[in-house]
């Protein structure tokens, strides 16, 4: 696996840069609805909270854009506003200033606990986002059961979440997020609390229900190496606020496993340019 | 595809085997656990009342368990105890429902309407804490020595808890829940329907529990304070026994009071029990 890797502190314009886009949208919004080949567009988003005397900037002119399809994913230390910026796309919140723009693709939000209600089946769970949709009945019922099918829960549908154990609550949890019909896939470290089994097992899982479906997804984590596994870019938060530090885009050459040397190479680097941001706050 | 098999061998291995594999015997011995340390509590109570009543201590009314049961086993076989039951439960029954509906429909507006909230939230509370047989006597100037002035004080002791019941599941819905269910594009009515009031279930169903336990004191304390012609209550017929002198008929009646208070209990500890085994809030191994 080759590694390109673009320093991106502003104002970077390299020509063949991966799509960050600081450059060419300025004065002119990009058109709402059908905007071709791009999921998510964020323009210079900064992000305050208020508690208090004091402000915290969360975000500060975070500028990014996702390409249909493709499968970002956000690293950074604590404080870098990587959960912060996934409500923004999400809808859940809005920026302080900047523009946040999805151009209406329908977006699906998944966290590191599986949110799943604990009064409905596996099925009921996943059936109301359907309900939620407005799909009729007669049809929800088929689409439930082929959506457990694709995270292969099959014969679960009618166990209770607690009755599930983690990995499989998560995937109870991602078929409700494609029963959202998201075109776009919002993950806050859906696999954080999760065992290294486990979780190595989800990520092929998710890289096949990924391709299969075409999804875009924005993946936030603080593991190095499932980002360097499973991006075809990872993006570098610097901490309080949080800024895009660094691009790196990862092409795909045939399958990548967690303990593969590239995997390792890469999530090296990652680690090492972390640190490095982390070091700033050492003082 | 070897993804696939391990994903299925790992779902297997870690979903506990032999789930609630009922093996005859099982609940014969389940109930035998739950039923005697009662069974002895009980023999403990009659034994200490036998031995005091043996001692002689207040001799010329005090009676022993015997002639009590005795007492209640010959008022059973009359029609008269089975009336007097009938009127305190009708009473019970009606005021409770009532309260029900009053409280619910309080609770959900005040969770809903924070100006609501501000001006009656703490009045609910502070009704809670109110000892209802206060209202008695108001309840009788305001609709007389009637069915009306029994009902008003039951409804009072009950309908507080079953809105702060409602409130308190209301207010912690947890917010990770109400994340997802915002996100799946849940909202206004269908937010209450499908994630708020679901959430809130255990927290009301432990307000209707505490309801109940008020109204059957609320209906106590005002059926020995409004009499009402014709019309035998269980605490107008304490009040009869009292006037009597009569120890055997008043221990009958208390046992009467505490069976029927101790019985519905059961029935919602019951519901509260498999509502919070359904969403996994109990502890398996507790459980068994």
């Amino acid at each position: 696996m080759r590694l390109s890797n673009e320093q991106v502190t502003p104002p970077a314009n390299s020509p063949g840069a991966s799509a960050l886009s600081q450059d060419d949208s300025a004065g002119a919004m990009p058109p709402s609805g059908g905007r071709a080949g791009e999921a998510v567009r964020l323009t210079d988003v900064s992000k305050a909270y208020r508690t208090g005397r004091t402000e915290l900037l969360a975000l500060d002119k975070v500028s990014l854009s996702v390409k249909d399809g493709e499968f970002v994913c956000i690293i950074g230390a604590s404080g870098c506003g990587k959960s912060t910026l996934l409500n923004l796309v999400a809808g859940l919140d809005q920026p302080t200033s900047g523009q946040v723009d999805t151009s209406r693709r329908r977006v699906g939000l998944m966290f590191q606990e599986p949110a799943l209600f604990p009064w409905l089946t596996a099925s009921r769970n996943v059936e109301l986002a359907l309900q939620a949709r407005g799909v009729p009945r007669a049809p929800r019922r088929a689409q439930t059961a082929e959506l457990l099918e694709t995270v292969r829960l099959g014969g679960f549908g009618g166990k209770r979440p607690h009755e599930l154990s983690g990995g499989m609550r998560q995937r109870v949890a991602m078929a409700r997020a494609l029963a959202q019909n998201a075109d776009v896939l919002l993950m806050d470290e859906p696999f954080g609390a999760l065992d290294a089994m486990t979780r190595d097992l989800l990520h092929d899982e998710l890289e096949r229900i990924c391709t299969e479906r075409t999804l875009t997804v924005l993946f936030v984590t603080h593991n190095v190496r499932e980002a360097a596994r499973l991006g075809d870019r990872v993006i570098l938060l610097s901490s309080r606020p949080g800024r895009v530090i660094e691009e790196y885009a990862l092409p795909r050459t045939g399958h990548r496993r967690i303990d593969s040397p590239e995997v390792s190479e890469v999530a090296a680097r990652l680690t090492d340019r972390l640190r490095e941001e982390m070091g700033r706050h050492g003082h | 595809m070897v993804t696939d098999q391990a994903l299925r061998g790992l779902d297997n291995l870690e979903l506990r085997p032999g789930q609630g594999k009922a093996e005859p015997g099982r609940i014969a011995r389940k109930a035998w656990a739950t039923a005697w340390p009662k069974v002895l509590a009980i023999a403990l109570v009659l034994l200490v009342w036998e031995l005091v009543t043996l001692t002689g201590w207040k001799k010329y009314v005090l009676k022993g368990p015997g002639p009590v049961f005795s007492d209640l086993w010959q008022q059973m076989q009359h029609g008269a105890l089975w009336a007097t039951i009938g009127w305190t439960l009708r009473s019970a029954v009606t005021g409770y429902v009532v309260a029900m509906i009053i409280g619910s429909l309080v609770g959900l507006l005040v969770a809903r309407i924070p100006p609501l909230r501000a001006a009656v939230g703490s009045i609910i509370t502070g009704l809670q804490t109110m000892p209802s047989v206060a209202w008695a006597p108001f309840a009788i100037i305001l609709f007389g020595e009637n069915n009306s002035a029994i009902l008003f004080v039951v409804i009072l002791g009950a309908a507080p808890s079953i809105a702060n019941g409602l409130i308190n599941g209301v207010d912690y819905t947890p917010p990770l829940l109400l994340r997802a269910g915002k996100t799946m594009g849940l909202r206004g009515l269908a937010l209450y329907r499908y994630l708020i009031l679901p959430a809130s279930l255990p927290a009301y169903v432990a307000g209707m529990k505490q309801g109940w336990a008020f109204a059957w004191r609320s209906l106590m304390a005002a059926e020995l304070f409004i009499a009402i012609i014709g019309q035998v209550s269980i605490g107008q017929q304490l009040d009869v026994d009292q006037q009597n002198l009569d120890f055997a008929g008043a221990s009958s009646m208390i046992i009467v009071i505490l069976v029927i208070g101790v019985v519905v209990d059961t029935v919602f500890t019951k519901a509260d029990m498999s509502l919070r085994r359904r969403r996994g809030l109990l502890d398996p191994a507790a459980a068994n």
